[in-house]
Parts: structure tokens; sequence; C-alpha cells
């Protein structure tokens, strides 16, 4: 009976222990230092990224903690832009997102649009981060670059002006050992490339900001700050600690395109005659 | 008068022929989503594609007549991550696709599911968290 007894007592002292231990056991592993390498996806599922009616952080659903804090003229280039998705959609006939046209998304649609299966590669010079939409990549650079500076018609790197490029110039620090702080410039703005789907707009003043930091070797945060003081009176954050989690690393990412002869038998056989009225249906 | 009426005319013949929507890809709007149909059906195509897949099929009416409907899936990416992929039909084959119409009356829709010779079903909003989502 003693026996008994003690072993039952024995049992409930070790309880905690084992239980912490199998919960240690489920943590993942400490993130690795100044690494954020790695396949990742949207850590809620593959849909959360997609962010149909604008930026994550502040979609474009007409709630007032959602307004974005135009400019006049950020006002005037947003209502000039005519978007499908979001509380201003217009009907299908009359929108005009490039994306459709399958020109680049650019930078940072890139990160607000069918954000995916993120591949990010990185040595000591640089960081690639692959994206999955548009088979599209961007370089930033960790090499101790400074920063170009906005000027007329582009950026200045040294004594040079630079063109605008449609995923911007990038350079990025450590702000820990777990945190990446990348600064981009120089991107295309106005009506080559949108912020969103919702059609606000970014221009040619724009600088991001991003931070990524890894939360352990499984989960990384994305943040985003918009800082455009042509078109935004203030910044702004548009992704807020997106969660993305670690994939096994003999992942092999499918394409997601687009392709204008799709897109073209697409609208034929189904956008248009969907869209319009019963006459535009398509002849069979 | 004359220089003036000519531009005019070809302004005016401008507008009544460009004034048909510049249609594409679309929303969610085109869509009566508080209506679902459901068609027997023979697969006629299976478009593996960007933005949307499609899927084209025949439906026999009562009356005989033959009815050729095209029903829209997500892209591939989203209807592999739902257990999909581009093989999932074959031509000829008897399906079952129950879907929402498009509002016009066109037989046109978006697709919920299809249940296959076989009775296995392919839902097309797995993987996604609804119709509002489903672009």
């Amino acid at each position: 009976m003693l026996k008994r007894f003690r072993i039952s007592i024995i049992l409930l002292m070790a309880a905690p222990i084992l239980s912490s231990l199998a919960v240690a056991q489920n943590q993942p592993p400490p993130a690795p230092r100044h690494d954020i390498s790695g396949t990742w996806e949207p850590a809620n599922g593959p849909q959360d990224g997609v962010q149909a009616d604008g930026v994550k952080a502040m979609p474009n659903d007409n709630k007032p903690q959602h307004q974005l804090p135009y400019t006049p003229y950020g006002l005037q280039a947003f209502k000039s832009h005519h978007a499908l998705e979001g509380a201003q959609a217009v009907l299908p006939g009359f929108f005009d997102d490039p994306r459709d046209k399958c020109e680049p998304l650019g930078f940072p649609r890139m990160n607000f649009y069918n954000l995916r299966e993120t591949q990010i590669l990185q040595n000591e010079y640089k960081v690639v981060m692959l994206y999955q939409y548009a088979t599209t990549w961007r370089v930033i650079w960790t090499d101790g670059r400074e920063l170009p500076k906005i000027v007329d018609g582009g950026v200045a790197v040294g004594g040079e002006v630079k063109e605008p490029r449609y995923y911007g110039y990038s350079v990025a620090k450590w702000a820990d050992d777990t945190t990446l702080v990348i600064q981009t410039i120089g991107m295309m703005g106005e009506d080559r490339v949108w912020l969103d789907t919702a059609g606000r707009p970014i221009s040619d003043q724009l600088r991001v900001e991003e931070r990524l930091h890894r939360v352990d070797h499984d989960h990384l945060e994305w943040s985003v700050t918009i800082d455009d003081p042509k078109i935004y009176t203030k910044p702004w954050v548009a992704m807020d600690k997106f969660p993305m989690k670690l994939e096994d690393p003999h992942r092999d990412v499918m394409e997601q395109y687009c392709s204008p002869a799709e897109m073209e038998r697409y609208n034929k056989l189904f956008g248009d005659p969907s869209s319009g009225p019963a006459s535009h249906a398509p002849k069979q | 008068m004359r220089r003036k009426i000519i531009p005019a005319l070809i302004l005016a013949f401008g507008i009544v022929n460009f004034s048909g929507p510049l249609l594409a890809h679309h929303g969610t709007a085109a869509f009566d989503t508080d209506k679902k149909v459901t068609l027997k059906g023979t697969v006629t195509e299976w478009f593996w594609s960007n933005p949307h897949c499609l899927l084209q099929f025949d439906v026999k009416g009562d009356n005989g007549q033959v009815v050729h409907w095209i029903g829209e899936t997500q892209n591939p990416v989203t209807m592999t991550n739902g257990g999909w992929s581009k093989t999932s039909f074959k031509v000829g084959e008897e399906i079952t696709v129950a879907l929402f119409p498009v509002k016009n009356g066109l037989p046109l829709g978006r697709i919920i599911t299809v249940v296959l010779p076989d009775g296995k079903m392919l839902d097309a909003l797995k993987g996604t968290s609804g119709v509002r989502d489903y672009k």
C-alpha cells in the first residue's frame, strides 16, 4: 500500500516536469543570428497574403480606422485609378489596373499582392527575395553601401543619376541579431505602379521601410511602412508583423504568372461576357 | 460648318462603338452568390490557366437542347492547394457541377464543387477562406 502511495507521489511530482519537457520539444529552436534565409509561406494559410481589398493592415473597406492620410495630390491620384476591388471598386468595364495587362507589379505592391511562398537567399553581400507571383526577385544589398538619394529623374548613386526601377533600390542593416531593416527608394510612381489592388497610389518620392524579424527558427514577421510625402501626409504601416512560417527546404515552389495570351483567352471566354450584358456572349 | 460636323460625327461614332465596357478580369460583383445552380454535363475542355482556370461542359436540357456552360475556378496555385490539378478532368467525362451563376443570365458561373464520375468531389473553395476571398 505504502509502495503504491510512493509511486503515485513520484508520478504526480514528475508530471509537470515531463509536461514542460514535451512542450519544450514542440517549441521551434531559437532564431539563428543574422539569418532570414529559407522558403517562407503565410503562416495563417496560403490566402492570407492575397490582400484583395488592399494592403493587409489598411484594407480599403471604408472603415474609419483604415482611411489613409492623403495629400490633395494623393487623393487626386487615387481617384484617377479605377480599381476592381475595394470600397471604391468600379464596374468591371471601367477598371485600369496595370496588373491585368501583365505589367510588372513593382515594389512595394509585390508585398501586397498574392504574397505567397517566398524564398529568401542571402550571402555576405546581399539578401535576395524570390517571390512566387510572376517569378520575380529583389536584390537587397547588405554590403554596407549607402542608400541612393532621390533626385529629379531617378536616384543618385555616387555622382551618377540612375533611372527609377519597378523594384527600386534596396539596402539593409541588421537592427539586432534577428531583425533585418530594409530601406527602398527609386520606384516607378503613379500610373506605372499601384500600391495595392484597391488602387492606392505611390509616387517617385516613396520610401519604404521593411522590418523582417525572425521570431524563432520557424517563424518570421514582416512589417512594411509607407513614407511618401507627395501622396500621404505622414508615414503609415501597410503590413504589421505579417506572419510567415518556414517551409521544408526541399519545397519546389509552383509558378504563378501573368500570361497576356492566357489573360486574353480568359477575358474572351469568361471575363468579358460575365461582366457585361448578355449581348456580350462569346460565339460558340 | 461642315468642318465642325464631320469631326463631331466621327466622335459620336467612336462613342457609340466604344462605349461598351472594356471588359476583362472581374471582381466578385459579376456573380449571384445567393443562387446556387447544380448541373449535370459532359466535359469539353479543362483550361488550366491564369488568372483563373476554366471548365467548359455541355448540359443537355429536358428538351434535348444542349447548352454550353463555362465555369471558372481560382488560379492554378490556389487550386493545387485545394487538391485540383491540370489533369483533374478528361474530355467526355460526365460531371456534376455546382456553381454561382453570373447575374446577366449567361451560362457562366463560379464553380463551387465538381463531382467526378467515380463520385469523388472536388471543392473549389478549399484552400480559400470563402467566396469573398475567392479572387
